[in-house]
Formats: structure tokens, C-alpha cells, sequence
């Protein structure tokens, strides 16, 4: 990793949104392209990007629509830039089957989804976390996604750098899950300088072009990029393709493709997945959440304590790939674990799983247009700790 | 400090949500207190009644919005109508004296009124009733440092309108000094009409 | 073509395609392999850097076209083939950028595209094979099949009115329009190599035969037979007045250049309203932008 461009980095101490701190976040990591449709709550990201740009040598295209935007951002990236858009529930519908593109390409790119509430048109202007097993499934197929779930317009700045960061090291498009309570909830963000703010620089193969396969991976399951107008003369397709990038339609190819697809984002977990965990050790109760919801556990979670339950808390960073593993481990020492999101149960459905009945699960549900009350945790919380 | 909760409210173009990230600003940045500042989107934002909540706090801001406000800001009389009943019982409610008539007590929250689209009128602008507020704001609480609140509004105005801003907020600040120099203190007296501080046509109507 | 193959020891247009992709999909008598022909022999002497140029397709049998054209090639999602360019040339705007897709692709499922790319001028090439039908998924109905033509989805004849590509494309901002058929070998290159040299959007339109569906099901003859149809039926007459040449079923096909004027393209109107909003202190956005 290396230093990143300074021409995008606003250092200093600011009173920013959650929306804003994410373009700013974005333009720290270095993104140059932004192609995207507005939809509220997201558009302010589109806004802050458009006033800065001009100045850094970014591009910035308000496209037709989100099916637009989508295409625009992986042909950016295969031009080179670092790329990137912003949406949410509808349009990150509109995305879905582009998205798919983006993963069978494998290029690197970010899609931010400040979360509403839905179905359909829903709550344009409240919050909601009810797209967490659209962004984990909703493009056709079998893959591995990473997203990632920031509780604070700080955390909405640094974790798209790491975005981005994902985003190259594993040529996979890395889904920001934002909510609209983080996004229109403006605080204190600190913003390092540029020497301070380390990003991954694209891999290009060193392959000359008469010796280069565009999808030949390394040892890490992932394949360096192959430049566009340099020579290499390559072909790149949604269909199923070989280390050629040529179109194979038959199982083989298909079970080598996907499998790779997927293996690349869970071998790799450890490095992609960031958890928050505070007095786990010798709990009885675990709870998870993340994005705002993680915040409003607290007060819950002290209260509880302070009727002498131990309660251990964890935060899902990394919302995608899940963390089984620690799960599975937490699980087999707790009585009971619980979720809390603003779904009536997505994210909770994993955790379930991965505790495979080794211990209680409980889920706080909520249908989104605001947070949960407190009070409604700490109930259940007691209940777990029976 | 614990947690203070604020809603700033009143007609949407009335500057009401970039009073309340002024006072966040002031607080987060110019001070150093942990302040949170959320605002309502949509229709809402654009017409009738406009409101942004601040929450200042010394710890990090856990719950993201107010349940009840200890100060409520009110720049219009339907904000008002909407607003007040939210009120902490020992809240503050700060008005424009010229734009809110109390029809009502509020627990035992005190109410501050100042003649502020007068005082916006007498500067010559309308358009900065929303930073006399904040002087106003700053005197009457004392939540936000004088100096944090003067930092906070040169940097997030337009460049050019330095000096009538700072007008602005020092006529707010010093009408609310002299209210305090006055002798009315938070007491719930505050908002009686016979009160010298209840200069403002709200406040005279007030029961 | 592979009988050529066989008699001489190299195919003539081996350097421009992927031959160890060969044999292709096309059946035999297919338009789309004219216009790979003549779109590489419109490289070839435009004097442009072959290395430079990248085709995007989308979905169906003319969307293959990019993984034939040994040239950086993506092959996208259905209808989806300009928003990707347009992401391609503005994140490079080094690359010379062409779309080859079908009518299908880019007129009805990608429609909307084609009208905005046009509006925005963006400084791309389209090559719009039409062949009436989509041929891919077995013949259906599409967005330019001629009224009372049949199709697997029209079985009683199409009773809907297909789009006039020149007039949509030239109405909605395209620079250069022109419409030619798989006959006219020597106009279509010189035409290609025109809207290759062309700075903003062009669009051509390639009226092509498909004899395994479009000529089968409306009773139209061989391959050969609808090569002689053009022949006898179409009619050059450049700057014709676009909404007079509708392609109505079997009857005259107005071909021709019919717009080639200039304008600026999406980055050109950037450049211009930053310089004259930020002076000196923006920097241009343009060819050296180009990364990697």
C-alpha cells in the first residue's frame, strides 16, 4: 500500500454528514470516476462529489439511470480509474444484475447504498437496514460479496478508503451499507493526511500481451488486471470464460469459474472481515449489530449490566463475508445470542445458522423508519440472559 | 454537560438547519464537546415546518435523535403548534417573539422571546434572523462557548457576509446578555408578560 | 470465409480476430460477419492505433462480435453496452471507443441509453447491426421489425410501429448518422472509418439479412435473396429527410450519410464551463487522464 494522491484529501477536523464524509472518504482512496442517478437519502454523496472534483482531475457523470451508472463505473474501472457509485433501495435494485457483471469481470469498484426503508418506494427519508441479504444475494448466481457498515460519518470516511482498498486487492465490487440515519447524522470527522492514508494501488499484470491470461489467478485466488490500451488486445465477458477471458458454456468451466469466484472472498476472510467486540470473553448474552443499530445497543446493553447480566457486544464492520467462524466459537460459550437490525431478521438468519443450536438466539426485529428504542433491546436482552 | 438535546425549528428557508449544524459545528469542532445534529428530509425540509435536532453531549451520542428536547428553538408559529408539546418539562423555549405566539404553558419550562425578524429587518437583511437565534441561542443557555459559536458561523457562511453575520449574532447575543442582566434567570417566571424580559409580542400574549 | 482459410495458409484477416476462436456462432449468410469485415478494414486504414481502440457489445448473436474483434474487447449485459463505454472512454478518453450491437440491444432494452449518449454527445462510436428481429432467443418481435412482419411473438404479423434509427439517433443530438445495408461493403467501410474519425456520437445503422429467422418466418428467401432485395430496393440519398425513410416491410430502404455537422462532446462542454468557472487553476480533462 502507498501514500495516497493528495489532491484528494481535506484534512482536518470537520462537521460533516455521513454522506458527505463517504465522498470524502471515496476522493481520499483516491476515486476519479463517479458515475450515478440521484435517490435520496444518497444523493448528497453525488453533491460533495461534484463541487470537488473539478479540482482533483476526477470525472463525475450523472447518468440516465442506476442501470447506467453501474456499467459506467466497471467501464471506468477497466479504463483505469478508480470508480465508484451511490444509491439507494430502488436503484441498488436497478444495480443488481450489473452488479453481477461487476463480479464476473472481477473489477474493482464501490457501490454505496444508504439504506431506507422498503419495499418499493418505502421511506425515501428514514432509515432502514433491510437490504443487508440484497447486497449479500441480489444478483442472479452464486458469488461471495464484501460489505462493509459504518456507524458514524468518521467511520463512513475511513471505511471507504478501506472499500476501495477491498475493492482492488480482491477485484470484487465492495458494497458500502450505509443507513440514512449515518448518512444525514452530521458529527465530528477527522480527516489524516494524505501520507497518513495508505491505499492499494491497482495490480496490473507483468505479463507481456503474447504470454498473458486475463483471468489466470495468483496464489491468493485473484488475478492481476489487464490494462485497456496497452496492446494486450484481450477480451473480458459476462459469460462464463476461462483464464482466456473466452466464453465457456459447459459445467467445467462453470464450476472452476464460480468456484474461484467464491473461494477468492472466503479463503481470504480474515483479511476482509472487521469486528468490533467488547467484553465477549465469559458473557452469557452476545449481542451483534451493526451501523446505527450498533450504537443504539449500548445504552441497552449498560443497563443490563447494571442488573449484573454479562452482556458481550459485537459489531459486524464487515457485514460480508460473515464472520461463521466467530461465530461458531462465541456460540458454543454464551447462552444466547442476539441480533439487532432494522429488519425483521436478514442479517439475524446468519447468525442462526452459525450457531447451529448451540446456543439461544433471539432477534431485536424492527421494520426500519427509525432506530429501535433502547428499551425494546434491553428486553430482550434480560429474556436472553434467562 | 450530559446529554442536551436541541430542536431548532421553523419555515423551511429560514436558514433553521444551518443553525443547528452551527451550533453542532461550534460544539464539535470550536469546543470540545461531542455533538450529533440530524435533520428531517424530504417535503418536510422544503416548505412548512423545518426542524433539525442537535444533541450535545460530553461522551459520544449513542441514541441518534431527541425524545425531549431541553431547548427548543422556534423561528414560526406552526413549528410551534408542532413542536412545543415536545418540550422537557424543564426546558428552555427560545422564540422569535415577532413570528411565535405562545398559546400555552409548557411544564415548567421557561420561555426567552427576541424581536429577531425585527432586528434582521433593522440590519437589512431577513435573511439573517437565523444567526441573531444563535446569538440568542448562546447567551440564553451558555451551552455553546461565545467564541466556538462566533468560529462556527465565520466558517460556514458565504464568504462576503462576514460582517452582517457577526452583527447578526452579536445583537442576538447581547439582547439576550441584557435580558439575563435583567435579572431573568431560567426560573419559570420567565415567560409571565409582567417579566421586563417579556418584550416581544409572543411573550405579551403569552398566559 | 474458412474455405479461404483452407486455401491460403493465413485468413486475411487474421491479425483482427481471434482465431483461436473460430469457427464463430453466425450462420451461415449472417450480415453481422460483413460488418466485422468491414468495420476492421476501416481500421486498418484510418491510421488509427489499433492498440487504442476498444469494442464494447452487449447481448445477442451481434453482441459476440466482441469476442471475435481481437482488439481490447467487453462483451456486457444486455442493452447495457453504451453506459459501459461511456464509463470506458470518460475514465480513459485516450481510448477509441466503439459499440457493436444489435437493434434489440440497443434500441428497446438499451434505448434509453442510445438517447442519452446521443444527447450528451459523448464521443463514442455506435454500429447498430439491425437485422429485424432477435435472432439470438429464436426470432421475436423487436424495436425496428417492419409492420405486419412476422416473428415467434407476432405469429398473426407485428402490429406495432418499429423506430426510424437515423431520425432517433439524429433527433436525440448523434453528430454523424448514416444507414447502410450488408450490401453496400464499400460505402459502410468508407462510412466507419468517417465516424471513427468523427469527434462526439456517432451511429450507424447496418441493415443486415438473418435468413435462419427474420427471412424463414416472413417467407423472404436465402440469404442471397435478401442481399438481391437491398440491391434492387435501396436507395442512396444522402441528407434525406429523416422522417421520410421509414423501413416499411419489403418496400424501399433509404440509405445514406444523413447528418455529419459538429458539436461538443460531454467533455469538451465540461472543460469549457470549468475553465470558465475556475480560470486557469482547472486542468483540463482530457487525454492524459488516461491511467494505467
Amino acid at each position: 500500500m502507498v501514500p495516497t494522491d493528495p489532491q484528494g484529501v481535506l484534512t482536518g477536523a470537520h462537521f460533516l454528514d455521513g454522506d458527505y464524509a463517504c465522498a470524502e472518504g471515496a476522493m481520499a482512496a483516491g476515486c476519479r470516476f463517479f458515475g450515478g442517478y440521484p435517490i435520496t437519502p444518497s444523493t448528497e454523496v453525488a453533491e460533495r462529489i461534484t463541487q470537488r472534483f473539478p479540482m482533483m482531475n476526477g470525472i463525475f457523470i450523472q447518468m440516465e439511470d442506476e442501470m447506467a451508472s453501474m456499467n459506467a463505473v466497471l467501464g471506468a474501472a477497466w479504463a483505469g480509474k478508480k470508480s465508484m457509485t451511490c444509491t439507494s433501495g430502488p436503484g441498488f435494485s436497478l444495480m443488481m444484475e450489473n452488479l453481477g457483471l461487476g463480479v464476473m469481470l472481477e473489477t474493482p469498484c464501490v457501490v454505496v447504498n444508504v439504506q431506507r426503508g422498503g419495499p418499493s418506494t418505502g421511506l425515501p427519508t428514514l432509515p432502514g437496514q433491510a437490504d443487508m441479504m440484497q447486497a449479500r444475494w441480489g444478483s442472479h448466481g452464486d458469488y461471495e460479496i464484501i460489505a462493509l457498515s459504518p456507524n458514524s460519518p468518521q467511520e463512513s470516511f475511513d471505511l471507504m478508503v478501506d472499500c476501495f482498498n477491498l475493492s482492488e486487492r480482491y477485484r470484487v465490487p465492495v458494497l458500502f451499507m450505509m443507513d440514512e440515519c449515518v448518512g444525514h447524522m452530521t458529527e465530528r470527522v477527522v480527516i489524516p493526511s494524505a501520507e497518513n492514508i495508505l491505499v492499494e494501488e491497482r495490480r496490473y499484470t507483468a505479463d507481456p500481451p503474447d504470454k498473458h491470461l486475463p483471468y489466470k489467478a495468483d496464489e491468493n485466488l485473484v488475478p492481476p488486471m489487464t490494462p485497456t490500451g496497452k496492446g494486450y488486445r484481450f477480451h473480458v465477458t459476462g459469460l462464463t470464460h476461462d483464464e482466456r477471458g473466452y466464453p465457456v458454456i459447459n459445467a467445467d468451466a462453470q464450476n472452476k469459474i464460480v468456484r474461484r469466484l467464491v473461494e477468492k472472498i472466503r479463503k481470504n476472510a480474515a483479511d476482509i472481515i472487521m469486528l468490533e467486540e467488547e467484553q465477549v470473553a465469559g458473557a452469557d448474552v452476545v449481542v451483534l449489530s451493526y451501523g446505527i443499530s450498533s450504537r443504539v445497543v449500548i445504552p441497552a446493553v449498560e443497563k443490563a449490566r447494571s442488573q449484573g447480566v454479562k452482556v458481550g457486544t459485537m459489531r459486524l464492520i464487515t457485514v460480508w463475508p460473515f464472520p461463521e467462524e466467530r461465530i461458531r466459537e462465541i456460540a458454543a460459550n454464551v447462552n444466547s445470542l442476539v441480533m439487532v437490525e432494522l429488519n425483521l431478521g436478514q442479517v439475524f438468519l446468519e447468525m442462526d445458522r452459525c450457531a447451529r443450536g448451540q446456543c439461544k438466539t433471539f432477534l431485536v426485529p424492527h421494520c426500519g423508519g427509525w432506530v429501535h428504542d433502547p428499551e425494546d433491546i434491553y428486553n430482550v436482552l434480560m429474556e436472553a440472559a434467562k | 454537560m450530559a446529554r442536551t438535546e436541541i430542536r431548532i425549528s421553523g419555515l423551511g428557508g429560514q436558514g433553521v438547519i444551518l443553525s443547528g449544524y452551527i451550533i453542532g459545528r461550534a460544539a464539535a469542532i470550536f469546543d470540545t464537546n461531542f455533538a450529533t445534529m440530524t435533520q428531517s428530509f424530504g417535503p418536510e425540509a422544503r416548505g412548512s415546518a423545518c426542524s433539525c435536532q442537535v444533541i450535545l453531549s460530553e461522551e459520544r451520542v449513542l441514541y441518534p435523535y431527541i425524545r425531549k428536547p431541553q431547548i427548543l428553538v422556534v423561528m414560526s408559529q406552526e413549528a410551534y403548534d408542532k413542536f412545543a408539546p415536545e418540550l422537557a418539562d424543564d426546558g428552555i423555549l427560545l422564540i422569535d417573539s415577532d413570528l411565535v405566539k405562545i398559546n400555552g404553558r409548557h411544564g415548567s419550562a421557561v420561555t426567552f422571546g427576541i424581536p429577531a425578524t425585527r432586528f434582521a429587518e433593522e440590519l437589512g437583511r431577513k435573511i439573517v434572523l437565523n444567526i441573531i437565534m444563535i446569538g440568542f441561542f448562546t447567551a440564553m443557555t451558555g451551552i455553546v462557548k461565545e467564541d466556538a459559536a462566533r468560529e462556527a458561523i465565520l466558517q460556514s457562511i458565504p464568504k462576503g457576509t462576514e460582517e452582517l453575520n457577526l452583527k447578526a449574532f452579536k445583537r442576538g447575543l447581547e439582547y439576550g446578555k441584557e435580558l439575563r442582566a435583567k435579572g431573568t434567570s431560567k426560573t419559570k417566571a420567565a415567560s409571565k408578560p409582567s417579566r421586563p424580559a417579556a418584550k416581544g409580542k409572543a411573550a405579551k400574549a403569552s398566559p | 470465409m474458412t474455405q479461404t482459410a483452407q486455401a491460403t495458409n493465413e485468413h486475411p484477416m487474421a491479425e483482427w480476430l481471434r482465431m483461436d476462436r473460430m469457427p464463430h456462432i453466425w450462420c451461415s449468410t449472417c450480415g453481422i460477419g460483413i460488418v466485422v469485415t468491414c468495420f476492421t478494414e476501416a481500421l486498418k486504414k484510418s491510421g488509427i492505433d489499433p492498440n487504442t481502440v476498444a469494442i464494447v457489445s452487449g447481448i445477442g448473436c451481434t453482441g459476440r462480435i466482441a469476442g471475435y474483434i481481437r482488439l481490447d474487447s467487453f462483451h456486457t449485459t444486455h442493452g447495457r453496452a453504451i453506459p459501459f463505454a461511456t464509463g470506458l472512454k470518460l475514465g480513459n478518453p485516450r481510448l477509441k471507443v466503439v459499440v457493436m450491437s444489435g437493434d434489440g440491444d440497443l434500441v428497446a432494452i438499451g434505448g434509453n441509453h442510445l438517447i442519452h449518449a446521443a444527447r450528451r454527445n459523448m464521443d463514442i462510436t455506435v454500429i447498430c447491426v439491425n437485422n429485424f428481429t432477435y435472432a439470438m432467443t429464436g426470432g421475436q418481435v423487436g424495436p425496428t421489425t417492419p409492420t405486419t412482419a412476422y416473428a415467434s411473438t407476432t405469429p398473426y404479423g407485428n402490429y406495432e410501429n418499429p423506430f426510424n434509427l437515423p431520425r432517433l439517433a439524429a433527433s436525440s443530438g448523434a453528430v454523424y448518422v448514416a444507414r447502410w445495408t450488408a450490401l453496400h461493403l464499400r460505402r459502410l467501410t468508407k462510412s466507419i472509418g468517417e465516424a471513427l474519425h468523427k469527434k462526439g456520437f456517432s451511429f450507424i445503422e447496418v441493415v443486415t439479412p438473418c435468413s435462419t429467422l427474420y427471412a424463414r418466418k416472413n417467407r423472404l428467401g436465402s440469404g442471397l435473396d435478401l442481399m438481391r432485395f437491398y440491391h434492387d430496393s435501396s436507395e442512396i440519398e444522402h441528407h434525406a429527410e429523416l422522417e421520410k425513410i421509414n423501413i416499411e416491410f419489403q418496400k424501399k430502404i433509404v440509405v445514406g450519410k444523413f447528418v455529419d455537422e459538429e458539436r461538443p462532446t460531454f467533455i469538451d462542454g465540461y472543460n469549457a464551463r470549468m475553465k470558465e468557472v475556475f480560470g486557469d487553476k482547472f486542468k483540463e480533462y482530457g487525454e492524459e487522464n488516461g491511467q494505467n
